[in-house]
């Protein structure tokens, strides 16, 4: 994996494990392998989209990343500091440059906290641990200036969440998270509880100011469509891999992993004349569970193209073209 | 479902001047207020609208399943007004001849009742099946539904089924009576695409078969534009646009539904645009102003516009829209 000037975020062989239920503490009867071996990176001002469906991992993978789960294995090296082998004081500062934007803009915001004191949180963390050196009235101000940046007016900073409908809330969620100036936001599904005409909205503003302070995005969406709207190269995962990872263009022209080409051609696309010449590939089945002990590949199930090879053995993540990687026997060797 | 085969049969259910108001502590909310719409034989007609835009409320009105009384309007099924049925005649309607898949199926499934209990209820009610005959007809709806193993897992309870298999379930149990409408309320949209697609399909695939006409409400152009025959585009309570699937998506006439299909992000473009949104965000329902509820937010509003809601505009056959800017219909 190479380092280079621009990388700004190396994921490398990342695990999240959860015990389950029943058996004594520390002898859990199973694991859920929620994340299983990601490696990944991002470079500065570059948006990674992420893609999979409920219980792929991806949710897990971000906050993995974050550290808001201490990660089973691997590493995340942010501007090369390994976040995983940091703890106290330490990781927080190191956090400064990595803010995350949250899917539920009704369950991410506290509902006592006016958008004043949501928005100077950050702020006054780092102030109050020594970590920042703000001048008196310099949060304020600055909170005024985010508002006013993400398109809410400064008039309503004395507002609670509940006075506010989705899409503003989602301004207030990313204005908290631009407030320490961050390099990298991870973006959990941060459009998908919103209504299109809002959600238009608040991806023009994803973009916006990814331009006007460079910023790297992660993001994570199920809707490949808001994908190919906003990221550079994307990744798609299932049951804690990755399958596939490519440039955006390349990925959406010519997909290789079959649970790639599925996923694209079961999205809905609002034209009627191209939904009447469009052939579907309707997969047979559901995603299984994640504790389930698998020894092959974790799509072997659903698969329409599976070979007695993907039974026995974990294809790996491969690059088979310049910048395109696939984790499927179908394109490279085991 | 889709095809132009629908179009011109006899209309089953005549939804007219429907109002759903309810009085809440902020004030009268008009959720739905003046709807209208015709459902032919076989015909999937798709309701469209973002959060709040009514079309829910509608699909309950028509069923009786609103606590408080219509404000006005009647819902003909077959002639006969079912907004003015004694509930006891609209109960042996409800599940029999007009039945509703709602859009989670964890809640609205009994997670103390067998799948077996739930399915039968339906059928020895309505279509007086003994239990034995009712178990097999659940049992053969299920297969239908594509339940590995029916025989077997229709004497589970709902939290050993997956989503997509909960979906199936509902499905297999609104068709099991073999209703003439099928009212399906955003069943997809708690689904994973793979899962949606599947489910599209069974639904699609069933009701053709039995010549069941849909309602499908949904939030998601992409899935009216693959699965409806013709499509109302709803905001704030009312309809704003209305006609042929592909006529609609071909020249719309709203600015609303110009905005929206705007608005959504497009898999099928090479490189992509620039979204062009809907500025603000749709009006409080709560004492909402006169004129056309969409004013605040399109481009294109005239003084007009803020005082009187405008009648239909015809601009071809089933295709109208209610916008002061094209002239109104005798």
């Amino acid at each position: 994996m190479s380092a280079g000037a621009d990388t700004l975020l190396v994921v490398q062989g990342l695990k999240l494990h959860f015990p389950t239920g029943g058996g004594w503490p520390g002898r859990p009867r199973g694991w859920i392998r929620a994340v299983d071996g990601v490696d990944l990176e991002l470079r500065r001002g570059e948006t990674l989209g992420l893609v999979g469906e409920s219980g792929c991992g991806k949710s897990s993978f971000a906050r993995a990343v974050a550290q808001l789960h201490r990660p089973t294995a691997g590493r995340v090296l942010l501007k090369g500091r390994d976040l995983a082998a940091l703890s106290g004081k330490a990781l927080i500062a190191a956090r400064r440059d990595m803010q995350m934007v949250f899917q539920d803009p009704y369950a991410s915001l506290d509902p006592r906290m006016t958008v004043l004191d949501l928005i100077a949180e950050p702020l006054r963390i780092f102030q109050a641990r020594g970590l920042a050196h703000l001048p008196p009235g310099e949060i304020v101000r600055r909170v005024e200036e985010l508002m006013e940046r993400v398109g809410l007016a400064r008039a309503y900073r004395q507002r609670y969440p509940h006075q506010f409908s989705g899409g503003q809330r989602q301004r207030i969620g990313i204005a908290r998270a631009l407030a320490l100036r961050p390099e990298l936001v991870l973006c959990d599904e941060p459009v998908s509880a919103l209504d299109v005409s809002i959600q238009a909205q608040i991806l023009n503003l994803f973009q916006d100011l990814q331009r006007e302070f460079g910023l790297a995005y992660l993001f994570i969406a199920h809707d490949l469509a808001v994908v190919k709207q906003v990221a550079a190269r994307v990744a798609v995962m299932y049951l804690g891999r990755l399958a596939e990872l490519a440039d955006a263009a390349e990925l959406y022209r010519n997909p290789l992993h079959p649970y790639t080409q599925a996923l694209l051609s079961a999205a809905p696309i609002p034209d009627p004349e191209v939904e009447r010449r469009r052939e579907r590939i309707i997969l047979s089945g559901d995603v299984p569970a994640p504790d389930r002990i698998h020894p092959g590949c974790p799509f072997y199930d659903r698969c329409w193209r599976r070979m007695d090879v993907c039974r026995a053995q974990v294809p790996k993540l491969t690059e088979v073209a310049p910048g395109h990687r696939v984790a499927c026997f179908l394109h490279h060797g085991p | 479902m889709s095809g132009g085969s629908a179009v011109g049969g006899d209309v089953i259910l005549s939804v007219q001047d429907l109002r759903t108001w309810f009085h809440t502590d902020q004030g009268l909310v008009k959720a739905v207020d003046g709807v209208s719409f015709d459902l032919r034989r076989g015909e999937t007609l798709g309701l469209v609208g973002e959060s709040g835009s009514g079309k829910s409320v509608t699909a309950l009105s028509i069923l009786g399943l609103v606590t408080s009384p219509l404000a006005g309007g009647r819902v003909l099924f077959h002639g006969q007004d079912l907004s003015r049925l004694p509930r006891a005649a609209l109960r042996a309607i409800r599940g029999d001849r007009i039945a509703m898949v709602f859009q989670d199926p964890m809640t609205s499934l009994n997670p103390f009742l067998r799948v077996s209990t739930q399915m039968m209820e339906g059928l020895e009610l309505h279509q007086r099946l003994g239990r034995k005959a009712a178990r097999g007809r659940a049992i053969e709806m299920l297969q239908l539904a594509g339940i590995a193993a029916a025989e077997r897992r229709i004497d589970q309870y709902p939290h050993q089924f997956s989503g997509g298999m909960r979906q199936r379930v509902m499905i297999a149990m609104a068709l099991s009576c073999n209703p003439e409408i099928l009212i399906a309320d955003e069943p997809t949209s708690a689904l994973d695409v793979t899962i949606q697609a599947q489910i599209l399909e069974l639904v699609q695939d069933l009701t053709r078969r039995m010549g069941t006409a849909v309602i499908l409400i949904t939030h998601s152009l992409g899935v009216v534009a693959g699965t409806c025959d013709s499509l109302c585009v709803m905001y704030a309570g009312r309809i704003a646009e209305r006609g042929p699937t592909g006529e609609v998506f071909a020249r719309p006439l709203h600015p609303y539904t110009q905005g929206l299909i705007r608005s959504v992000p497009r898999l099928d473009r090479e490189a992509p645009e620039r979204l062009v949104p809907i500025p603000g965000q749709p009006p409080s329902l709560v004492d909402l102003p006169p004129g056309c509820p969409f004013h605040s937010r399109c481009d294109r509003a005239m003084d007009v516009c803020r005082q009187r809601y405008p009648g239909a505009s015809c601009a071809g056959p089933g295709h109208s829209t209610h916008c002061w800017l094209y002239p109104e219909s005798p």
